[in-house]
C-alpha cells in the first residue's frame, strides 16, 4: 500500500533554457493529446504545437527542438509558467520528456501542486538568477546544472544560486516520502472525526438520528 | 479580529498537519470526470486501495462528449474509450454517475451547482481548474491535478498549504449593458494572470450581493484565470433561496439547521483579510480580450495598449499576443469582424446567460459570415430553456442548438475552430490553440455580447443594441 519513491538528494543534468512568462498548461500539453486513459507517450506531445507548424514540421527555434539542448533534464523557465488548466497532463509530459526538475520564477499554483506530488523539485529563484542561468545555458549548452535539495542549492559552472523550499517539502524529497496518500491514510480515525462534526455529512439531521 | 469564511471553513476541515507542513483537509465534496480520472482510479488499483467515501464522490462526462450527436458507441474510438473508462470506474467503486443516460449530465461545474451537491461551508476538489466556480455558494473549491484526485479518492481529504485572503470590494452597481462577466475580467486585467498566486479571492461588496447565484458562479468561475486557485461569495439569503427544495439540498425540515452551519461560517462585517483590492462597478464597460490571456482584456471603447507603455515584464506576452491575434496596438477590438460565435461553457452556459442572449436575439439573424452555435451548460439547462421556448429563437436566429459539454471551450470535442479563425467566446480561456486550431483565435466577451456579435458579424458594443 505504502509507495515509496526513490528518494532526491539533486537531480543533475544540463538545462533547456525556454523563455516566456504566462506559459499555460494548454501550451505545454494541448487538450486533444489528453484523450487517453492513461500518462504513456504523453512526452512526444510536450510542447507539441511549439514545436512543430501546422504541416507538422519541426520548428527549429523552439529550446525542446534545439540540437543544443538535446538530452537535457532541468527546464529553465520565467514567471508563471503552468499557469491555466489544473492537467496533470502537463508535468507528466515532462516528466516524460526527460525533465527532472523545473527552475523558474514563480508557478501557477495547480501546477506547482502536481509537481509536488509527481516529485518533480519546482524551484522558484528571482528574475535576476533566472536570467544568469539562461545566459550560461544559452552560452554553454553542456555546462552541467545540479540542484542540491539538501543545501537548496542551485550550481552551474562556477556559479551557486540559493533557493529556499519548506523545509517539509525539503525532507520530502530527501526522504523520498513526498506520497501524500500513505501519509493521509494514516491518519484515518481523525479524517473521520472531522467528517463527524460537519453537520453536512449526516445532511443536517440532528446528531444522533440515523 | 475575525476570521473570514475561508478561514472558517478551513479550520472546520483542517484533519491536522502533516510532517510535509501541508496540512490535511476533509474534502467534503468530490466531483470527477472523464478527462483527468481514470490514472487515478489506475493508481488506486496499483495500490490496491479503495474509495474511502464513495457517496461523497460523483461523476459526469463534459469535455470529450460530442454536442452534435452524442450516440453510442461515439465516432471517435478515445472519446468512447474514455466514456468506458469512467463507466467501469464509478460502477466499481460505487459512484453516482450523471452519465448520458440520465437527464442530470452535464459541465460538472454546473451541474454540482443546480443538483444541489454544492453546498456553503463545503470544501469541494475537482481534477478541473474552475472548481473555484462552486466558491458563488460560499464553499471552497480546489482545482487538483490526478494524483490529488487518488488522494482524494483513497483518504477524502488533500494536502495543501493555506493560502492568503484577498478581499475583493466590487462596490456600486452595473449599469445597463455590462454583466457578471465584465466584472471579473476587469478584476484579472487589473490585478494580472499571475495577481493571485498564493490567494483566494473573496468577492464582496455591493455589487456582489447584488448578483443572482448564476452571476456570482460565472466571477467565481474566473477566479483561477487571475492566477486565484479559490474564489468565493460569502453566503447570503440569495444562496440560500437558490439552494430551496434541489435534489441533494438539505430537506425542508432540516433546511433551518443547515442556514445555522451557513451563517456560522459566513464571514462577518469585521472580518480580516491579507489584502484588499476595491472596484467600482459603476464605472465598468462590457469588456474584450485583446491578446492570449484573460488578463489582456480592455473595455469595448477602450483602445489596445501600446507595447512600450507594457510594465516591462508583460511586454513579451503583448507582442506575442498581437503577433498571434493580428491586432494592432492602439486598435479597438470593436469592429473586428468574427468567424463564429461560441455561447457555451462552465463560465457562462447557465439558463439566466441562455436567457440574457435569447432575449437580445429574438427577430434578429446571425450574419451570413458567422457560424453560431449555442451549447446549453446541463440537461437541466437545456431542458428548462426548451420549457421557455429559447432553442427555438435561438435556432430561427442561425445558432445551432447543441447538447450539453464543454464543446469548444478547449476543443476535446468535435467542436474546434479551423485555421485562423476569429471567435467570439463566452469561455474563460484565450490561449493560444485552446479552441483547437492552433493558429486560432478567442475573444472572450459575455454571452449576450457574443450573441450581439454574432448578428453583427464584428464586435460590438451591447450597448449601442440594446
Amino acid at each position: 500500500m505504502q509507495e515509496q519513491h526513490a528518494a532526491i538528494q539533486y537531480v543533475e543534468g544540463r538545462g533547456i533554457p525556454l523563455r516566456g512568462n504566462d506559459i499555460d498548461t494548454d501550451q505545454i500539453i494541448p487538450a486533444r493529446f489528453m484523450k487517453r486513459v492513461t500518462f504513456e507517450g504523453l512526452g512526444e506531445f510536450a510542447f507539441y504545437d511549439h514545436r512543430y507548424d501546422t504541416d507538422g514540421s519541426p520548428t527549429k527555434q523552439h529550446p525542446l527542438n534545439d540540437s543544443r539542448f538535446r538530452g537535457g533534464s532541468i527546464l529553465i523557465v520565467n514567471s508563471n509558467f503552468g499557469c491555466g488548466s489544473s492537467r496533470e497532463h502537463a508535468p507528466q509530459a515532462l516528466a516524460r520528456f526527460g525533465i527532472r526538475a523545473v527552475i523558474g520564477e514563480s508557478f501557477g499554483e495547480i501546477f506547482a501542486g502536481n509537481c509536488i506530488a509527481m516529485g518533480i523539485p519546482a524551484i522558484s529563484l528571482p528574475h535576476h538568477d533566472i536570467e544568469q542561468i539562461m545566459q550560461a545555458v544559452e552560452a554553454e549548452p553542456a555546462t552541467p546544472i545540479t540542484v542540491y535539495i539538501r543545501d537548496e542549492v542551485l550550481s552551474i559552472g562556477e556559479h551557486r544560486y540559493h533557493f529556499d523550499l519548506s523545509p517539509a517539502y525539503r525532507n520530502a524529497l530527501l526522504s523520498g516520502a513526498w506520497d501524500s496518500t500513505s501519509a493521509m491514510l494514516n491518519n484515518l480515525e481523525e479524517t473521520k472525526k472531522t467528517a463527524q462534526r460537519l453537520p453536512y455529512t449526516r445532511n443536517f439531521e440532528p446528531a444522533g438520528a440515523q | 479580529m475575525a476570521e473570514n469564511l475561508f478561514n472558517r471553513v478551513w479550520d472546520l476541515h483542517k484533519v491536522k498537519q502533516l510532517e510535509s507542513g501541508q496540512d490535511q483537509l476533509f474534502i467534503g465534496l468530490h466531483l470527477i470526470h472523464e478527462v483527468t480520472s481514470p490514472q487515478a482510479f489506475d493508481m488506486l488499483r496499483e495500490r490496491g486501495l479503495k474509495v474511502l467515501y464513495p457517496e461523497r464522490t460523483f461523476a459526469t462526462v463534459d469535455h470529450i462528449v460530442p454536442t452534435a450527436s452524442q450516440e453510442r458507441p461515439f465516432a471517435d474510438a478515445l472519446a468512447e474509450e474514455m466514456m468506458q473508462a469512467i463507466e467501469r470506474n464509478t460502477a466499481e467503486h460505487g459512484i453516482e454517475f450523471f452519465g448520458l443516460s440520465t437527464d442530470m449530465q452535464g459541465i460538472v461545474h454546473i451541474i454540482g451547482p443546480e443538483l444541489g451537491l454544492t453546498q456553503p461551508g463545503m470544501t469541494i476538489a475537482c481534477g478541473d481548474s474552475h472548481t473555484s466556480t462552486h466558491g458563488a455558494f460560499g464553499s471552497i473549491g480546489f482545482g487538483i491535478g490526478t494524483s490529488q484526485i487518488r488522494d482524494v479518492l483513497a483518504t477524502q481529504c488533500m494536502a495543501i498549504s493555506r493560502p492568503r485572503v484577498r478581499k475583493i470590494d466590487v462596490r456600486g452597481s452595473l449599469s445597463h449593458g455590462v454583466y457578471a462577466k465584465d466584472i471579473i475580467l476587469k478584476i484579472i486585467a487589473s490585478l494580472g494572470v499571475h495577481g493571485g498566486i498564493g490567494y483566494a479571492y473573496e468577492y464582496s461588496g455591493e455589487a456582489i450581493r447584488k448578483l443572482s447565484m448564476e452571476e456570482r458562479m460565472t466571477i467565481c468561475n474566473m477566479s483561477i484565470e487571475g492566477g486565484a486557485r479559490v474564489g468565493y461569495v460569502s453566503p447570503d439569503e440569495t444562496t440560500y433561496e437558490y439552494m430551496k427544495g434541489r435534489r441533494y439540498a438539505p430537506a425542508a425540515e432540516h433546511f433551518e439547521h443547515a442556514k445555522e452551519y451557513w451563517n456560522s461560517i459566513a464571514s462577518p462585517e469585521d472580518a480580516e483579510y491579507d489584502d484588499v483590492f476595491e472596484l467600482n462597478a459603476g464605472e465598468l464597460e462590457p469588456m474584450v480580450t485583446w491578446g492570449i490571456n484573460p488578463g489582456q482584456a480592455v473595455g469595448i471603447t477602450e483602445r489596445t495598449p501600446r507595447v512600450s507603455k507594457i510594465d516591462r515584464d508583460h511586454r513579451e506576452v503583448a507582442e506575442k499576443a498581437y503577433a498571434h491575434m493580428g491586432f494592432r496596438e492602439g486598435d479597438t477590438i470593436k469592429g473586428k469582424p468574427i468567424d463564429i460565435a461560441f455561447l457555451g461553457s462552465c463560465t457562462n452556459a447557465r439558463i439566466s446567460d441562455l436567457r440574457e442572449a435569447a432575449h437580445y436575439l429574438q427577430g434578429k439573424r446571425v450574419a451570413s459570415s458567422v457560424r453560431a452555435f449555442v451549447v446549453p451548460g446541463s440537461k437541466q439547462v437545456a431542458k428548462q430553456a426548451e420549457a421557455e421556448g429559447l432553442p427555438g429563437i435561438f435556432t430561427e436566429a442561425g445558432f445551432e442548438w447543441r447538447a450539453a459539454g464543454c464543446s469548444m471551450c478547449l476543443a476535446m470535442n468535435p467542436d474546434k475552430l479551423e485555421g485562423r479563425q476569429l471567435c467570439a467566446s463566452s469561455s474563460n480561456r484565450n490561449f493560444i490553440g485552446r479552441q483547437g486550431s492552433p493558429t486560432g483565435r478567442t475573444v472572450l466577451m459575455s454571452p449576450t455580447m457574443v450573441a450581439a456579435a454574432a448578428v453583427n458579424g464584428s464586435v460590438v458594443d451591447i450597448r449601442e443594441h440594446l
